[in-house]
């Protein structure tokens, strides 16, 4: 199902995809205020685009600087081209210890990777362990969104899988109680589950550390009771100096939710004693997307979800209809470098109103490479094939004045007499709204009659 | 081996070279920085106690959570808990009611205080504590981000956390839950 087509299907229930929009929006709204509240908030994100940018244009001596470091501290460092190597290298891991249960906070790049289901085949059982994601996960669904999983379940909803999975009394939908229950639920698998998976926010290369960021408390309640911890980080994760996190960590928070900070912000150095900590570095696509000039600034994205909270199509289609890990506007522009032929239809997903870069903490040009990418796709032969059609003819009808003309008057004269022709459920230009009344002439037969 | 290919492909693919920023600290703009950090940790779910000494902590945690057990390494309080968790399973320390641990400083703009390994204890100490109590010199409190990396420098530590407020969730309809996995409270004691 393409994007259209899956956000026409979220679109069939109105109150919640308006419910959707506004949670979203309401989300959007306080990371402004957030935002406002600091005078240099553009300076800030001026020197976080810099920053990034000089990762970018030095990512190898990054890239050795942080493995030397890493190493001195004691973590093992491994590479993974691409995704199949990643979820090799992490099974191998599990595989050393004899470890078939694991838990995990929340990592986008295992999501990427298909890391859950790989090691499910392959006898593991993963425990999901922030709040959003478990919950998704007990519904056997992606999550929607990257900061916000499960963004889309309305409570009654979680009540019912969680009477379901954990016992909850039937018919509670009480926010309070549920969170207890998943918080004694996962408690459980905390205390008895020896191998913890994390993400990674932010590495830095002068020392070898690397950040994680939760509200919940659940990466660190993972890393610190296991023997062995796996962070799992794609290689554009780096930045060159620990003073930099100053930068960062100031506008990660306040652009996803407007926090002035997440809760815990966790710098992870030297393994605790006795523990092994690995570090898994990958690829999978973003030295190819270093490489194309127009898109490569999409690899400064730090993962806030900014740009999905103020996105007018995401807010209305949910992440699901974009089919792919990240969904929304960052995930338009990095879908396509993973696979052009599935990804063609989501640079097409979006007004082009140019919000996502608006709000970008690290100054994206999100709505300018969605535009470069319908012309790459369109180009290579990958933009979809109604769009394909429709733009021929519309050629077609444009380079010839009296094709032209022909065809406005038979669009006129059908509105006027015949509109069932064109009102109707197989033309898109109706959903959800009413056509103008035709006008009876044209402008060039008003200005033939006119002119004197 | 994928490390070469990477870094071959980095190499060839990367832009030209551009500089690094110079990170300014944009100052102080907060006539009181206790008044600043207590508006904001309040925001977010914390508790601030201001305190003139380690007997007003004391007699604090005796009024509030008395019955529960309490772990700290702090000197002064030494005589209110234990100290054998120190070098405990650390899974033994899922009972925890209270932990008291020092805060090397805090950050005005955010409410955030910074706790290395070294003030832990262990490393889960303030994560797994139902209650977690952070001691803070009033003249430790900084005003933004940029000071406190400042303050941290080339400090070498396995493991150090800025911890704001207690564990939260909004994951189920943005309602706001206090005490996801980790504290369902934290204090942080300001002491002269």
């Amino acid at each position: 199902m393409n994007h259209s087509e899956a956000a026409d299907k979220f679109n069939k229930d109105f109150d919640r995809t308006t419910w959707h929009d506004e949670t979203l929006w309401w989300v959007r709204q306080k990371r402004d205020r957030a935002a406002f509240a600091i005078p240099e908030w553009e300076d800030l994100r001026n020197t976080a685009s810099q920053i990034k940018h000089n990762v970018l244009s030095n990512l190898d001596t990054y890239l050795i600087e942080f493995e030397k470091n890493a190493k001195a501290n004691g973590v093992t460092v491994h590479w993974a081209a691409d995704a199949h190597e990643h979820n090799q290298i992490v099974l191998s891991i599990l595989k050393e210890q004899g470890i078939q249960q694991i838990v995990k906070s929340k990592s986008m790049l295992t999501e990427e990777c298909h890391l859950n289901p790989f090691l499910a085949e392959n006898g593991v059982e993963v425990i999901d362990t922030d709040l959003g994601e478990r919950i998704v996960q007990l519904a056997d669904e992606p999550p929607s969104h990257i900061v916000m999983p499960c963004i889309h379940w309305k409570k009654e909803e979680i009540g019912v899988l969680f009477h379901k999975h954990l016992g909850t009394p039937e018919g509670c939908a009480d926010p309070s109680t549920l969170t207890l229950a998943a918080r004694e639920h996962l408690r459980e698998k905390f205390l008895t589950r020896r191998v913890a998976l994390t993400g990674v926010n932010f590495a830095v290369a002068e020392t070898g550390e690397f950040v994680v960021c939760t509200n919940e408390g659940n990466a660190d309640m993972g890393t610190h009771l296991a023997d062995v911890h796996i962070a799992c980080m794609g290689i554009e994760k780096i930045v060159p100096k620990r003073k930099h996190l100053g930068v960062f960590l100031r506008l990660l928070a306040r652009s996803a939710t407007g926090q002035p900070i997440t809760t815990y912000s966790s710098h992870f150095a030297k393994p605790r004693e006795g523990q092994q900590m690995h570090i898994v570095l990958v690829d999978n696509g973003r030295s190819r997307q270093l490489g194309r000039e127009e898109f490569r600034n999409s690899l400064k994205c730090i993962r806030c979800g900014a740009c999905m909270n103020t996105c007018p199509v995401y807010r209305r289609s949910g992440g699901h209809s974009y089919h792919n890990a990240v969904a929304g506007p960052i995930g338009s522009i990095l879908a396509p470098n993973l696979d052009m032929t599935k990804n063609a239809d989501l640079p097409f997903a979006s007004t082009l109103c140019g919000s996502c870069s608006n709000v970008c903490p690290v100054k994206i040009n999100i709505h300018e490479q969605l535009y470069s990418w319908r012309q790459v796709l369109t180009k290579s032969g990958h933009s979809p094939t109604a769009k394909t059609i429709g733009m021929k003819a519309m050629a077609a009808v444009l380079s010839s004045p009296s094709v032209y003309r022909f065809s406005g008057k038979i669009g006129r004269l059908t509105l006027s007499n015949t509109p069932f022709v064109v009102n109707n459920s197989l033309n898109p230009w109706y959903k959800q709204r009413e056509m103008p009344e035709p006008p009876k002439e044209s402008f060039g037969e008003w200005y033939k009659k006119n002119r004197k | 081996m994928s490390r070469e290919k990477i870094l071959a492909a980095v190499a060839k693919n990367k832009p030209t070279l551009t500089p690094l920023p110079d990170i300014q600290d944009f100052g102080n703009p907060y006539s009181d920085l206790v008044a600043q950090f207590t508006s904001v940790l309040t925001t977010i779910g914390g508790t601030v106690v201001e305190v003139r000494s380690w007997e007003e902590i004391q007699q604090y945690v005796q009024t509030h959570f008395a019955g529960r057990r309490m772990v700290t390494n702090l000197a002064p309080l030494a005589d209110m808990a234990q100290q054998s968790w120190l070098t405990s399973d650390p899974h033994s320390l899922d009972d925890v009611g209270l932990a008291i641990l020092q805060g090397q400083f805090a950050v005005a703009e955010n409410s955030a205080v910074w706790v290395t390994e070294a003030e832990m204890g262990q490393r889960v100490t303030p994560f797994i504590a139902e209650t977690l109590a952070l001691v803070i010199q009033k003249s430790a409190i900084l005003p933004k981000m940029h000071h406190a990396y400042a303050q941290i420098g080339a400090a070498e530590y396995g493991f150090g956390a800025f911890i704001a407020g207690p564990s939260k969730t909004a994951d189920i309809e943005q309602s706001l839950v206090l005490g996801a996995h980790g504290p369902k409270s934290m204090v942080a004691f300001l002491i002269d």
